[in-house]
């Protein structure tokens, strides 16, 4: 049965403040969760306060400063600061984003950051990824033909390239599938936006030559169809990409096959 | 705990092959249920708290009697395929299966005392 509350050693516990920064005029309060898997403590919410006159603008930058100036236990992925790698993906302000492209502009009042919602914890804000990504590779990440390889590119028509624009541009971030509620419910079978969308680009590839095999792949209840077209996916995209719209169209594709 | 590689746990089972089917008969329904349900409270809520023998004369008539024996089946249908997918979002293991079978007991239980408590009207 869904699990509705957390368990004993999951329940949030008020953290440490740590002190103003001295002489600082313009200072926002941030509520960090923390959570370190060595001390057997329960997971807390830190509070920081950043002098932002001295900051960049994003919610990384505030992370950064964080990290270099008060607290050096606080860990974080980040990598090429610019919503490329979707390395720095957490819930900020209740929204799953990545970190560096997320202005603190957009937050109201005081800054609230966790993990990416219910996936396992390695530590503060780094959530395992580890099945997320063993899904995404499930579905084929590639181009798969059967023709001999020609002597020079695969052709595709400007029309059939412009159908994976839309779709190319995800960055693995993880922020659709962990906000999606079926996932949250039966992440262990249903493969998440992120992967179904990955899957949609390989199927309307016009080179790629295993449509029906892939197709044959998703036809399962858990796998594909625990899609309810909720649309946080599309809501949540700091790509601002559609993956719900991407299963629709696989699902299509299905009908198509039988009707 | 078991020592499963990551691909073996995403891999699962591999796939059902199965489940457009169930998802085209629910936009099927969906659809259906569209045009019959305002179809049947029309003709429903027209006789509603009418006598014994007016309502008996009313469902005797083709088109009441058919839209509420279609509005029976094809609502109870959708409601077994909708309850099904509800209970495999939420409940997992055995109780997943016992209560499948529940609700499908129950749907074409109701569906049968509906369509009985008709015929018998309409006859």
């Amino acid at each position: 049965m869904v699990q509705l509350t957390l368990p004993k050693n999951s329940t949030m516990r008020t953290g440490k403040a740590w002190p103003k920064p001295e002489g600082a005029k313009n200072v926002r309060k941030f509520q960090i969760y923390r959570w370190n898997p060595d001390d057997g403590k329960n997971p807390q919410v830190d509070t920081y306060f950043v002098d932002m006159d001295t900051c960049g603008p994003m919610v990384l930058d505030a992370l950064i400063k964080i990290k270099s100036e008060i607290d050096p236990t606080l860990t974080f992925r980040r990598s090429c600061r610019e919503g490329i790698c979707g390395s720095c993906a957490m819930n900020i302000d209740g929204i799953n984003t990545l970190a560096c492209i997320y202005g603190m502009d957009e937050v109201k009042g005081d800054v609230k950051i966790y993990p990416l919602p219910h996936m396992p914890v390695i530590k503060d804000l780094i959530p395992d990824l580890t099945h997320f990504y063993a899904q995404h590779a499930s579905i084929m990440p590639w181009l798969e033909t059967k023709t001999n390889r020609p002597a020079k590119e695969w052709r595709q028509s400007i029309e059939d390239r412009e159908k994976l624009d839309g779709l190319y541009e995800c960055v693995m971030c993880a922020s659709c599938s962990t906000a999606c509620p079926s996932y949250w419910w039966n992440g262990d079978r249903y493969l998440g936006p992120a992967a179904l969308l990955h899957a949609y680009r390989w199927i309307i590839d016009s080179r790629d030559e295993a449509t029906g095999e892939r197709l044959d792949e998703l036809e399962d209840p858990f796998k594909l169809y625990r899609c309810h077209t909720i649309m946080n996916c599309a809501k949540t995209c700091p790509k601002g990409l559609n993956p719900a719209k991407a299963i629709a169209e696989i699902k299509k594709m299905m009908v198509e096959r039988v009707v | 705990m078991a020592f499963l590689t990551d691909r073996k746990r995403a891999d699962g089972m591999g796939s059902a092959k199965t489940g457009t089917e169930h998802f085209w008969h629910m936009q099927i329904s969906s659809v259906a249920l569209l045009i019959l349900v305002p179809l049947f409270i029309f003709t429903f809520g027209s006789i509603l708290g009418a006598p014994y023998d007016e309502v008996v004369a009313y469902f005797a008539r083709p088109f009441p009697a058919i839209i509420c024996a279609l509005t029976l089946i094809v609502g109870l249908v959708h409601f077994r395929n909708g309850a099904q997918v509800l209970i495999e979002d939420y409940v997992h293991g055995l109780a997943r299966k016992i209560c499948i079978i529940a609700v499908i007991c129950l749907s074409y239980g109701a569906l049968a005392t509906g369509l009985f408590a008709l015929i018998r009207l309409a006859l």
